[in-house]
């Protein structure tokens, strides 16, 4: 399959080929002076490609930064003649044309046309479509599928087959973006955790948000799919080689857009295996300490990691806020509120019904799908006694897989 | 139309009125109006009353400006010259509207043939969905939308069809009254039109209170609501306008402002009337009907 | 000349005399005044949306957050972009169109006159309501103005603050402006031409114009409608964009490119009707290829309104989809390229002269011509994958809006000038803003290229290590380009206040109507208008 892909490019139609084939001495020709093709750091061109589809985009890319180099060559070496030719100043005397007047002038007015119908429509035209039907093939063949799921400003990641999901956020600390530390080698392209994917197997990619668009990117992929709240959209990525590989958000996404990174780490299979292993242990760990009574101390603890990590972006590590857009949660008066009604139930507009629930039309989502039953537990228990917020109170995980039923 | 050979086609002056004080008013006023507006919509400041306030200073301002027009146009400032300029623009204007409509059929049809189908079809297409219980039948207010019941097409929408047709036919009438210089019948026509105009108008607020509160058909009621309203709403509102010209063109033949040659505001009017004619036809077989 | 029939109710050509001062402005239905206005306001504004670009270069100067927070570094992004483009360049083309199509077409003013001042009139509120947010928040109410980029996409325009409602209220407002100017354009060149003037003989200037003017009436109201539904979505509980309802956010890309791709044609279209004059005034050469210019026109016009969904191949259209849309944009290069054939074909065997317009107009052709090759190239759905949202989009456009829209209207500036103000601008300061012009243009955007290519997204306040050599470069070059435009106004101030006196045919190739006219041109010109034959 992945000879196919490669090879498309020139077996588009034989007229095409023929002619790529004559460019390719000129490509490489071309080539060297080309900033781009030639540059072994790619700090003109794209990064280095590690999927079939990368490759195929990037030699696209360069076939065609090649034609319209010769065209804009070609077409301003006839202007810069002329204007050197034809200036007053050498005593041009001007003429009078004003359109081609026989059927010879008229075959050559055309031919630029001609040639240039060709390049848009055979010579960039076939190989681009031959790449979409590739690029929008996600279902052929594909080894597992990895749900993608963005929100702001974090990634969440689903492997559906295993039953694993985690989120992925931003680990460059504060204080490098605001230059009071040294900014370390991935400055804004690390994460707390990766994705892990295996080499050589063809993923196909799930995408979808809770808020707003987002556009999972990672450049080395040749790979940029936008995620649309309520909708599912597809891509798929076979990598070739091992290694970490860097992306970012490319949607404005509010905020923090631009601290949004997608960081996957390619691994060979065995190694991929043993890592989702591990993962769905945790997960049924997870799972089970759900039913057990949490201590309020041990609440608070993990509600801190969970704040850290994801409320953090919007409420600050103070909880102060960034009014008028993000309240503060210390001193709000709906984390003060009651938790739940005398039923168990959850109060309209209480503390649980939006962290649970979220607030449509604002920035606060419902974390109900996104986070665990320990995770929503411990985050809220958290919230009521942080901030100066001394509630005491505390809500268990098992209130929350409760609730969870009950919405069902 | 009117081609009268008394002023030559290309007379030696063409008509460029004094320097006036109005259109900076209106833009004031617009902007009063739209700065309240925000204001309410945000809760901060007076904005109802910066509204009211700029709603008032555009209203007296094109009460000045059409008064201004009309004796301009009495005192045969405008000849066919000038005339054709406000056809044409006429014309154009009427155009952009179309388009403007065209914005929110474009809307319905995209919800209706694209996005409704493919939010029910994602377990074929994905082999999962994000909303598996969603049928994605037409009527809809979405997977995640309150239930209501759609407005039927025979009830009222029947009879405002019937009713706006009929205005149509009357203004033609008038029309064809006013070529003849009939002006009795012009006159009857004309109100015959803002009668028709105006219970049109209230069976249409009678369907919106039906629908509020009995058939839970709110603006909020997901696509099929919110297309609904917008339509039907956007519709109403130049209909609104339509009659309100309408009246101004009921009260200038009144006062024998217009001749068989020259009644270009007429004309203007009549078009837009058939401009709005045109568009409920649209609507009623794509909104109530199909 | 010049007898005033007021008998029947005709203007007084001199009727503005009553109003002098501030009053003359505010009231005028003059068609130069009014043109004066606009280019004017359309400086003012150009200055505004650059000093607010000027802050976001600086910010991205080097890594870290220096300057600003990214809120308020994706309002600065997004509130540039709209004043620019509405408020700079729309109003600087319509400023051209009502200083020069009447006169370019032998008629007395335009068709509407009290309309045409208030199509200007309605800028000033509009830009007003563009920037106050920035203000208000200073004030503690709201949070600034629109931070969604000037695409408004929904939902986050849907989240977002009370800035997306100035802003949705603005553009209503500037559509309504546009509207009512391209009216007035349309019906001026159907009703006012001279007598013998028939549209095959109209300049092309005022053909590039009349395609703009359809396009922005068949465009403008679907903005305004987009804008209207996320207005509603936002306060009265539609849900056109909201999967929930069975609304879709996509669609709001659908309406906003339907609007916002042939934008970007309106922007040029003047400017390209624009270049054969000034190409064969200074080439004193007749226009080459008048009829397949103006078949361009309709052509390129009529392909725009088809092509618009290549701004969001990545959102996942289906395939067929994205092959009709990368096909009929490629297209498009068809009818630009015979543009430029007829552009560098009139220059062919001429006696060229290069002064300031010319040198302009030259440059222009070379750069644009950049931004339209890399234009074919985004076009290509698979190569667009990795282009689409990077900084590679970000200097296509700029080699679109500011080498093409913005150079190309300094070209007419520098061209009519004089027939404006009735005096020679200095020649010497004007060379000197062309270089320096075009060498920081290419400082700041061509870095932006590469920047692009090794994957920077844009609308980033922050970015990573390796981008940081060239976002310094084009930082640098931002400033250059910035504070050369100084010379421009500097330029124009001067002409206005005085200066060697311009002849009526300022320039020895011009041909045209309006080079018959005494420069600057009576207050109230063709009164009678001329007879072509
Ligand atoms: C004035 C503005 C302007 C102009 C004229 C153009 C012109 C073109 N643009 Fe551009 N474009 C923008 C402004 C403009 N664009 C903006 C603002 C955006 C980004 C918006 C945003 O997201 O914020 C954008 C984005 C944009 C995209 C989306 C990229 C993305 O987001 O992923 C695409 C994709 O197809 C595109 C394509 C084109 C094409 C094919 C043309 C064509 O019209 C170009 C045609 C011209 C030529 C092909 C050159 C002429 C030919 C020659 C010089 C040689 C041939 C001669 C002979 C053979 C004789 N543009
Ligand atoms: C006509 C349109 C136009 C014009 C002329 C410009 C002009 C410029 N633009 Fe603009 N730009 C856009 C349209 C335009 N832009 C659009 C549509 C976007 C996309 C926005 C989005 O993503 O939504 C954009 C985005 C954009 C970005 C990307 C931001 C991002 O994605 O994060 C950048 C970055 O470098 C940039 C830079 C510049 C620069 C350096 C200029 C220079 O040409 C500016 C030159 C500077 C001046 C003219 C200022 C002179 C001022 C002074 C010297 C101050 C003097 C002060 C007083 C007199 C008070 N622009
Ligand atoms: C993307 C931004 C964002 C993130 C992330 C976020 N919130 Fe919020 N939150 C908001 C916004 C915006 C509101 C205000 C909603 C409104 O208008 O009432 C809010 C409101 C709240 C409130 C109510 C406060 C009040 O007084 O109105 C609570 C409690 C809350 N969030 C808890 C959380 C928790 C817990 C998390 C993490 C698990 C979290 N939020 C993550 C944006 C966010
Ligand atoms: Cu998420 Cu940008
Ligand atoms: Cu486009």
């Amino acid at each position: 399959m992945r000879s196919i892909v490669l090879h498309s490019i020139a077996g588009g139609s034989s007229l095409a080929s023929a002619c790529l084939r004559r460019f390719q001495f000129l490509a490489l020709a071309a080539g060297s002076l080309l900033p781009g093709a030639a540059s072994a750091e790619y700090k003109f061109n794209f990064p280095e490609p590690v999927t079939p589809i990368a490759r195929e985009t990037l030699h696209i890319h360069n076939e065609f930064m090649l034609i319209i180099t010769i065209l804009f060559v070609v077409v301003f070496a006839i202007m810069i003649y002329s204007m050197i030719k034809h200036r007053k100043s050498v005593g041009h005397t001007p003429s009078t044309f004003t359109g081609p007047t026989s059927a010879m002038q008229w075959f050559w007015a055309l031919v630029p046309f001609a040639i240039l119908l060709f390049i848009d429509f055979v010579l960039m035209g076939i190989p681009a479509v031959q790449a979409i039907i590739s690029m929008e093939d996600t279902k052929t063949r594909a080894d597992m599928v990895l749900k993608v799921t963005g929100m702001q400003w974090k990634w969440q990641y689903e492997y559906p087959e295993a039953g694993v999901k985690f989120i992925s956020t931003m680990s460059t600390p504060r204080a490098q973006i605001a230059n009071a530390e040294a900014k370390g080698e991935h400055y804004l392209l690390e994460v707390d955790k990766p994705v892990v994917l295996p080499v050589g197997k063809k993923v196909r990619i799930l995408l979808t948000s809770t808020d707003v668009i987002h556009t999972w990117w990672v450049p080395q992929f040749g790979v940029k799919r936008d995620a649309i709240p309520g909708f599912l959209r597809e891509t798929w990525v076979l990598i070739e080689k091992p290694g970490i590989y860097r992306g970012q958000c490319a949607e404005l996404c509010g905020k923090d857009h631009g601290f949004m990174p997608v960081v996957v780490h390619a691994v060979p299979e065995p190694e991929y295996l043993a890592w989702l292993e591990q993962q769905k242990a945790e997960a049924v760990a997870s799972a089970g300490s759900a039913d057990r009574a949490w201590s309020s101390e041990e609440l608070i603890a993990e509600g801190k990691t969970v704040y850290d990590k994801v409320c953090v972006a919007c409420h600050q590590a103070e909880g102060q806020g960034l009014p008028p857009v993000f309240p503060a949660l210390a001193g709000s008066k709906i984390v003060s509120g009651p938790l739940l009604d005398m039923n168990g139930k959850i109060i309209p507009d209480s503390h649980v019904d939006r962290v649970f629930n979220g607030k449509p039309g604002t920035a606060m989502q419902a974390f109900r799908e996104t986070l665990s039953d320990v995770e929503l537990a411990a985050v809220i228990t958290y919230e009521r006694n942080s901030f100066g917020h001394k509630l005491g109170d505390m809500i268990q995980p098992a209130q929350i897989k409760a609730l969870r039923q009950e919405a069902k | 139309m009117n081609t009268s050979t008394e002023h030559p086609v290309s007379s030696p002056h063409y008509f460029v009125p004094q320097p006036t004080l109005y259109p900076v008013i209106l833009s004031a006023g617009m902007f009063m109006l739209a700065f309240g507006f925000i204001q309410m919509l945000n809760k901060f400041g007076a904005g109802g009353w910066v509204m009211l306030a700029g709603t008032a200073v555009i209203i007296g301002v094109l009460f000045a400006w059409f008064g201004k027009v009309i004796s301009e146009s009495q005192s045969g400032a405008y000849r066919d010259w000038e005339d054709r300029s406000f056809r044409h623009g006429m014309i154009w204007f009427i155009g952009t509207e179309v388009m403007f409509f065209a914005a929110f059929f474009g809307a319905l049809f995209y919800v209706r043939v694209l996005s409704v189908p493919t939010l029910a079809g994602m377990e074929a297409a994905h082999g999962f969905s994000l909303w598996p219980e969603f049928t994605g039948t037409w009527p809809t207010s979405g997977p995640g939308g309150a239930s209501f019941t759609p407005m039927g097409a025979w009830g009222i929408p029947a009879l405002n069809t019937a009713l706006l047709l009929s205005s149509g036919a009357t203004i033609t009438w008038a029309h064809w009254a006013l070529l003849r210089e009939n002006r009795r019948q012009l006159i009857l026509g004309l109100a015959a039109t803002v009668l028709l105009g105006s219970i049109f108008l209230g069976f249409q607020a009678w369907e919106y209170h039906h629908a509020y509160t009995e058939l839970g058909l709110t603006m909020g009621a997901g696509a099929y609501g919110a297309t609904f309203f917008m339509l039907t709403g956007f519709h109403g509102f130049h209909v609104t306008l339509g009659t309100i010209m309408l009246t101004v063109i009921l009260l200038r033949s009144i006062s024998g402002h217009f001749t068989a040659k020259r009644h270009f505001a007429f004309e203007g009017v009549a078009w837009y009337w058939h401009f709005v004619d045109v568009v409920w036809l649209i609507l009623f077989i794509f909104v109530y009907w199909v | 000349m010049n007898t005033a029939t007021t008998a029947n109710g005709h203007a007084d050509p001199h009727g503005e005399g009553h109003y002098s001062g501030p009053l003359r402005w505010l009231t005028t239905t003059n068609h130069k005044d009014i043109g004066t206005m606009y280019l004017t306001f359309s400086l003012i504004m150009f200055f505004v949306g650059g000093a607010m670009i000027l802050a976001v270069r600086a910010e991205l100067f080097s890594p870290g957050l220096q300057l600003m927070q990214p809120e308020f570094f994706n309002q600065l992004i997004g509130v540039h972009a709209l004043v620019m483009i509405f408020a700079a360049l729309m109003p600087a083309a319509t400023g051209f169109a009502n200083w020069m199509l009447p006169l370019m077409i032998g008629a007395p003013d335009m068709a509407l006159p009290r309309l045409n001042n208030w199509g200007f009139w309605l800028l000033p509120p509009a830009a007003l309501l563009l920037t106050m947010p920035f203000f208000l928040a200073l004030f503690g109410i709201g949070d600034g103005a629109l931070a969604t980029g000037w695409t408004f996409y929904a939902p986050l325009s849907v989240q977002g603050g009370m800035g997306v409602d100035f802003a949705i209220l603005a553009v209503h407002i500037l559509g309504i402006s546009s509207i009512m100017g391209s009216i007035n354009v349309i019906v001026t060149i159907f009703n006012m031409r001279a007598p013998g003037m028939t549209l095959m003989k109209m300049p092309l200037f005022a053909w590039g114009w009349l395609i703009t003017a359809f396009l922005l009436l068949a465009t403008l109201p679907v903005l305004a409608g987009a804008v209207t539904m996320l207005l509603t979505d936002r306060h009265f509980g539609t849900q056109f964009f909201d999967a929930a309802g069975g609304g879709d956010p996509i669609l709001f890309q659908h309406l906003f490119w339907f609007f916002g791709h042939p934008e970007v044609y309106i922007l040029l279209l003047p400017v390209w009707g624009l270049m054969p004059h000034v190409l064969a005034t200074f080439s004193r050469k007749p226009t080459y290829g008048y009829k397949a210019q103006v078949y361009s026109f309709i052509v390129i016009g009529v392909l725009s309104l088809v092509v618009w969904a290549h701004h969001f191949f990545t959102a996942g259209l289906p395939v067929p989809a994205l092959i009709y849309f990368m096909f009929s944009t490629m297209a498009i290069s068809i009818p630009l390229a015979v543009l430029f054939f007829c552009w560098i074909a009139t220059m062919w065997k001429g006696a060229m002269t290069f002064e300031t317009p010319m040198l302009f107009a030259v440059g222009f052709i070379v750069l644009f011509g950049i931004a339209g090759l890399t234009g074919l190239i985004l076009a290509d759905v698979a190569a667009d994958a990795q282009y689409h949202h990077s900084y590679f989009v970000v200097a296509h456009f700029h080699y679109a809006l500011f080498a093409g829209g913005i150079m190309g209207v300094m070209t007419g500036v520098y061209y009519w000038l004089p027939k404006w103000t009735g005096h020679m601008y200095s020649e010497k300061l004007g060379k000197l803003h062309f270089w320096l012009t075009v060498v920081s243009f290419n400082l700041t955007f061509m870095p932006q290229f590469f920047l692009g290519l090794a994957g920077m997204p844009r609308r980033i306040p922050d970015y990573a290590l390796q981008f940081a050599e060239f976002n310094a470069i084009s930082t640098v070059g931002a400033m250059i380009l910035g504070f050369s435009q100084l010379l421009f106004a500097w330029n124009i101030w001067s002409c206005i206040r005085g200066g060697e006196k311009a002849e009526p045919r300022v320039w020895e190739g011009a041909e045209g109507l309006e080079w018959e006219l005494s420069s600057p041109p009576p207050h109230h010109s063709w009164e009678i208008q001329p007879v072509i034959k």
